[in-house]
């Protein structure tokens, strides 16, 4: 389990995180919502160490976070996986060696033991086929795929995406969704999205956080979000037309 | 940064596999530009003796002489390193700032690698362990240019070019010429990637941090120059 307890975030006078708790579960898929600039980003980015929280506390399986040592956080990332926006995948090497990498690094597995392990998650983001190629070979939604099967390559406890839909047509987002919700199934992990996406909302929104300005305003889930009264949350959800239309033709 | 940068590699095959790497990136494919630059500045730095010798009581062993020892204590070993500032230094940042803004080294990060470590470290081998080699080679090429432009030019003769080349050799010269090419190599690895590292924004940002890395890096070595050779000849 994570909790996050009570965490606030500053840069210089700007206030990005406003006392923010949230206890995420294994095997549970949880969505950090809110539109741009509410601190999404900020709060994933703590969780991960890549910013130290100003006040409160991190707590993985019991162990704060904060309180580590550098080596004791090191080890603990190598039972992270995280999925960047942009994919992050390193460009001058091919996709093999992307997600052969963290083995290369933290196990001491032989070559043919690593290229077994790369198929094997390759095939499971249903990619083949593209092991020599590099990453500016590939489309936008291929480079999330492989930015999967690398943040999952290791095994991890902890899964992290950071809107791992924006910039995929609907269809191979819905797809990348239900990608995130199997290997998070399949592996009991604990997966914090971040997003605005509210097809993400429909399809694998088990719990949702709605952040606004830095504060958590709303908790619920899919089930949950739609019938809301929290009126930045109605707000946020039926802020495309799509939606909004879908409402009235609901209510008549 | 620096205590992090210097601590025990956290795979040893990965971090020899990227030292060799860093010498084909930083050091081999610079190779083509020292060589080319080396051999005509020679030329040029022998031709231009050859013509202020005019006076006949001045003998003509004195350009060889004159050539080799600009070449050995400062072309080959400053003046070859500010040229590696600007084409190595601007590589460095401008790859280190793109993986920084692409969050390439956030992703490192969170697998749990220490990235100064193994982005930083292994430049600074492959750099302060191979540019004595290309410096060298500078050296060498750039004695040999100045031959072949006496030959070319005939201002002055093969037999008495190698005689000046032999006059008064002083292997300390080369101690001190290699000594300051390591620590410029040092510079060379570390301000740019300093600049790279800590790049904040886009591309036009990374483009700023590597203008502004090629600068300081040159104006630095300068200094250390003045200073070293101070130290090393005064």
């Amino acid at each position: 389990m994570i909790e996050v307890k009570d965490i606030y975030k500053s840069f210089g006078e700007n206030e990005v995180l406003k006392g923010i708790s949230a206890t995420f579960e294994k095997g549970n898929t949880s969505l950090i919502i809110g539109t741009s600039g509410s601190g999404k980003t900020v709060f994933i980015k703590c969780m991960l160490g890549l910013f130290i929280p100003d006040k409160g506390d991190i707590l993985y399986d019991g162990r704060s976070y904060i309180a580590m040592s550098t080596k004791e956080k090191r080890l603990l990332r190598q039972e992270m996986g995280m999925v960047f926006q942009g994919g992050a995948l390193f460009d001058s090497e091919t996709i093999e060696d992307n997600i052969m990498f963290p083995l290369k690094m933290f196990t001491e597995q032989s070559k043919e033991e690593m290229l077994e392990r790369v198929n094997f998650v390759l095939k499971r983001v249903r990619l083949e086929n593209v092991n020599q190629k590099y990453p500016a070979e590939l489309s936008g939604g291929m480079q999330k795929r492989v930015a999967i099967a690398r943040a999952i390559v290791m095994n991890p406890k902890y899964l992290f995406c950071d809107e791992p839909n924006s910039g995929l047509d609907p269809k191979t987002a819905t797809i990348i969704d239900n990608l995130i919700q199997e290997i998070t199934d399949e592996y009991q992990m604990i997966t914090v999205i971040n997003t605005h996406d509210m097809n993400s909302v429909m399809e694998i929104g088990e719990k949702i956080i709605f952040l606004k300005n830095g504060v958590k305003e709303w908790e619920g889930s899919d089930k949950t979000i739609f019938k809301t009264d929290n009126k930045s949350v109605t707000n946020f959800v039926y802020s495309s037309n799509l939606f909004r239309k879908v409402r009235e033709v609901y209510n008549k | 940064m620096l205590g992090q940068v210097f601590k025990k590699p956290q795979k040893r095959s990965v971090f020899h596999d990227n030292i060799f790497k860093e010498i084909e990136e930083l050091g081999l494919k610079s190779i083509g530009i020292v060589a080319f630059i080396s051999f005509f500045v020679g030329g040029v730095v022998a031709i231009q003796t050859g013509l202020n010798v005019d006076n006949p009581w001045i003998p003509k062993y004195l350009i060889g002489f004159a050539t080799k020892r600009s070449i050995i204590l400062e072309f080959a070993p400053t003046f070859m390193s500010v040229i590696l500032a600007g084409k190595v230094g601007s590589y460095i940042t401008s790859s280190m700032g793109t993986m920084r803004v692409t969050e390439q080294i956030d992703a490192l990060e969170v697998m749990g690698v220490n990235t100064l470590n193994h982005l930083i470290l292994p430049k600074i081998i492959a750099t302060v362990f191979f540019y004595p080699f290309i410096v060298t080679l500078a050296m060498i090429l750039g004695i040999f240019g100045g031959w072949v432009a006496g030959e070319i030019t005939g201002l002055f003769t093969v037999d008495n070019y190698i005689e000046g080349i032999r006059l008064e050799f002083k292997p300390y010269l080369i101690v001190y010429a290699l000594t300051k090419t390591m620590v410029f190599a040092f510079l060379i690895a570390t301000i740019p990637s300093y600049y790279g590292y800590y790049v904040e924004g886009g591309s036009l940002e990374v483009g700023k941090a590597s203008t502004k890395a090629v600068v300081w890096t040159s104006v630095v070595i300068i200094i250390f120059n003045y200073f070293l050779t101070q130290m090393l000849l005064g």
